[in-house]
């Protein structure tokens, strides 16, 4: 059943400052947050108040659309704080820390006496079911919907990927469980994409059906993989989840208790000594940051995530709910003279060989977020296509994104694709089109209009 | 950063709130043609690839430089070797340049101050797509057409043919093309015929100006050329279309960086040579026998393909339509050269004309995507 899939169309981005494979574990600090802007669409509802006390696993709120998903505080300790914005919006909900730790514990059967209608109704309570994402729309999975199947991406090809065969090293055992919990929920179509150089990892993991897909970034996207595998049919709706969560799911199977764990790899041209951190989900940066060594003299960019489809949060901020890297570019907000001429500005990587970066293209280079060039009027130069390694027209996607039109963007396959696919594109176009935000915004509009 | 901080002062009135505002777009191009702007990524990728318009648009800029500079010595060298009086490679040079250096900038100051205008009436930034649009107009006109002519078919190009449709990249045809042929059926004594092909051929007895292929279409046979001279462009024609070495350099350019569509110009060579080659076993005329790999080099067909032809924006733009594109304007030029006398030269109207089917083109290629994807949600439901 295994397949072997090589991706041609794709660009593998070498990016300076990938972490080592070193590993420090940093203590409870005081802070810890949901990022809302994390769970996509999500209307939250708050179960606490600003005051009380919650123990690590305790319901935090809960989503309006369906009631039994719920959010659980990662810590125990008080609410600090409810941070709303424009219209009431809440941003983050902070959770001051006690630092002893006190858990929530759980019944939990043996696997083998679990059928899936209580493995879900487990995942909903114990605050584990936001680990599991649904595409189409790419937001937290509806219980209420059987998937067809659920994919795992084991590896990592954005840019500064991260190894997630090293942060399962220490964690393999709970991974395995929790990969045998959601195999029962889609009797048996869970699928795992792996890299062939990852022939250690797969000899652990036999019991499962494993595919390899080599070749470029977005070899290891999961929408990639599905594309290539089981594609989402108009109707159908599979389940995603990282890998690392799949090992929070299994250690709550094992142990009845929720542990969000997170290894983090800190990365990027500004850090000195790039490698990965164990804290617990929705730390503070800074209790990362502490222990980082960056350069100095310029203004930095954090993001949750890969420097292509990550979120910018400022270092004051808080870690992301799903994000393995915190990926750290200086800004680029410096005049380039003449930079535009081909060759005269050879720092900056180009697809096309119009300076003499591709000479070097073995080494790792520097990247900042410099756009390059200004928003322009759509050329179709052709670069989209050539990044793109699925049997879907993305320039054509995303004019009928802009336009609206749903019936088309059905045809054209806006259910087989996330706003990630769409990094590389952003990151290549010559007109500089926000491809990822037009896709979310056609994926929401077409969510509105659907659901 | 001294001119920076020139730059940093002039902008002060443009900025918003200020007096000169509404000419924010006109300051726009000039900085930005100076410094690649400090703007950073606000949404999606945080990390962009050096690639621009303008840098596009220079690359091409670049690739079309061998010929141009090639066109205005040829310019030179047409005239002076029919007249009888000895002259050096400089004395050619001078000549071209007397003539072309006017009409590059005719066309230029025409097409640029429409940009400019529209750019500020609707409030956005100027695009780059003229730069380039505005060098292929002179190079492919006839070098006696007088500069007005040059002015008016830019005017239309630019309002007509790229305005009306919403500007750069929503144009049908290409630009350019679409000056030449504005020319060409506006001003037909000025863009056809035995006397506009050579400098000076209509004001001086005893020059000339007659084209291979409007030799080969009047049933005479271009005897004097040779192949090489043929390759090189040392033959009348068009400003900068008469050389294809200096088109393959270019081409080599475009290729190489990656900013012009190989399969474009591949398809249209392919397409070109099979109905080349067909024509030569019917043979029933002076072009139907004229061999097929000197169709390739003779007339506008190399410049049309790899100048003309592969503009992103009126070409297909799927990679199966820029086959069948490319395929279908090279067998059309020839098409056009063998059967149409009036117009011995094919590929602008080749190239128009696969410019509007284009479209069409993209449109049953994405249908079959579409159909793939119909026929697997089919499968899948009958199998359920």
């Amino acid at each position: 059943m295994s397949q072997d899939i090589s991706i041609k169309k794709g660009l593998s981005i070498n990016i300076k400052g990938a972490a080592e494979k070193e590993l420090k574990k940093i203590p409870l600090t005081k802070f810890y947050a949901h990022n809302l802007d994390d769970f996509h669409l999500l209307i939250p509802k708050l179960e606490v108040k600003v005051g009380d006390y919650v123990k690590r696993g305790q319901p935090l709120f809960y989503s309006k659309t369906n009631e039994s998903i719920k959010f659980v505080s990662n810590v125990s300790g008080y609410v600090k704080d409810i941070v709303r914005g424009e219209r009431r919006k809440i941003l983050n909900i902070v959770i001051e820390s006690d630092k002893k730790d006190s858990i929530v514990t759980s019944n939990i059967k043996p696997i083998s006496k679990l059928d899936s209608e209580s493995i879900i109704k487990s995942l909903l309570s114990s605050g584990c079911w936001p680990f599991i994402k649904q595409r189409p729309f790419d937001i937290i999975a509806d219980p209420t919907k059987k998937p067809k199947s659920i994919f795992i991406s084991c590896f990592d090809s954005a840019p500064l990927a991260i190894d997630y065969k090293f942060i399962l090293n220490d964690r393999l055992d709970h991974f395995k469980y929790g990969l045998e919990v959601l195999k029962k929920l889609v009797s048996g179509n869970l699928y795992l994409g792996l890299n062939s150089s990852q022939s250690d990892l797969a000899k652990q993991l036999t019991n499962f059906n494993l595919n390899y897909f080599n070749g470029p970034h977005p070899s290891g996207n999961v929408g990639v993989h599905i594309h290539h595998i089981d594609p989402i049919n108009s109707g159908e709706v599979v389940w995603i989840l990282n890998p690392e969560d799949v090992a929070i799911i299994g250690e709550f199977f094992e142990t009845g208790q929720f542990n969000p764990e997170r290894t983090i790899a800190v990365s990027g041209p500004p850090v000195k000594n790039p490698k990965y951190y164990r804290l617990i989900i929705g730390a503070e940066l800074k209790s990362v940051l502490s222990s980082v060594d960056l350069e100095e003299g310029s203004e930095l960019r954090y993001i949750n995530g890969d420097v292509l489809s990550g979120k910018t949060v400022s270092s004051n901020g808080f870690l992301g709910f799903y994000n393995n890297n915190l990926s750290i570019l200086r800004e680029g907000n410096n005049y380039k003279l003449f930079g535009w001429i081909p060759f005269i500005n050879n720092k900056t990587p180009s697809i096309y060989k119009t300076s003499f970066s591709w000479l070097s293209n073995g080494k790792p280079k520097e990247y900042d977020t410099n756009l390059n060039g200004e928003e322009r009027a759509f050329v179709a130069t052709g670069e989209m296509e050539s990044v793109f390694p699925m049997d879907v027209y993305p320039m054509q996607l995303i004019k009928e994104c802009l336009i609206g039109d749903i019936e088309k963007m059905e045809k054209l396959g806006i259910y087989e694709v996330s706003p990630e696919d769409f990094g590389l594109i952003d990151y290549s176009s010559s007109s500089k089109i926000e491809a990822q935000s037009i896709i979310r915004e056609g994926l929401d509009y077409l969510y509105k209009e659907t659901q | 950063m001294n001119i920076r901080s020139i730059v940093d002062n002039l902008k002060k009135p443009f900025e918003k709130g200020q007096k000169l505002e509404k000419f924010y777009p006109a300051f726009d191009a000039f900085e930005t043609f100076l410094f690649v702007p400090n703007h950073t990524s606000r949404k999606g990728a945080h990390i962009r690839d050096a690639i621009d318009l303008k840098r596009v648009m220079i690359t091409v800029i670049i690739a079309l430089l061998p010929a141009l500079f090639y066109g205005i010595y040829n310019t030179g060298y047409q005239y002076l070797i029919q007249t009888t009086q000895s002259f050096t490679a400089v004395d050619a040079i001078l000549h071209g340049s007397y003539k072309i250096v006017p009409m590059i900038a005719v066309s230029y100051i025409v097409g640029l101050s429409i940009e400019f205008l529209f750019a500020i009436l609707r409030g956005h930034q100027v695009n780059e797509g003229y730069l380039v649009t505005g060098l292929l107009i002179p190079m492919i006109m006839p070098v006696d057409i007088p500069l007005w002519m040059v002015g008016v078919s830019v005017a239309f190009a630019v309002v007509i043919g790229k305005e009306a449709f919403g500007g750069t990249g929503m144009n049908i045809l290409n630009p350019a093309l679409t000056a030449r042929a504005f020319a060409f059926f506006a001003y037909p004594t000025y863009m056809s015929g035995n006397q506009v092909w050579v400098s000076e051929a209509s004001n001086v007895d005893g020059v000339s100006g007659e084209t291979i292929l409007g030799m080969l279409a009047a049933g005479n046979s271009p005897e004097q050329f040779g192949v090489l001279e043929m390759f090189v462009g040392s033959i009348p024609g068009s400003i900068a279309e008469t050389s294809t070495l200096m088109v393959l350099i270019g081409a080599f350019i475009l290729i190489y960086t990656g900013i012009g569509s190989w399969r474009i110009m591949l398809g249209c060579v392919i397409g070109a040579a099979i109905t080349g080659l067909l024509f030569n076993l019917w043979g029933a005329n002076a072009l139907m026998s004229f061999d097929w790999h000197h169709h390739l080099i003779v007339g506008g067909f190399a410049f049309g393909v790899v100048f003309m032809a592969t503009d992103p924006v009126s070409a297909a733009q799927t990679v199966k339509g820029k086959w069948i594109y490319g395929i279908l304007v090279g067998v059309l030029c020839i098409l056009i050269r063998v059967f149409n006398p009036a117009y011995p030269e094919g590929v602008m109207l080749a190239i128009l004309l696969m410019n509007v089917f284009a479209p069409t083109i993209d449109h049953y290629v994405i249908e079959a995507n579409v159909k793939r994807r119909e026929n697997r949600l089919k499968t899948q439901l009958r199998t359920a």
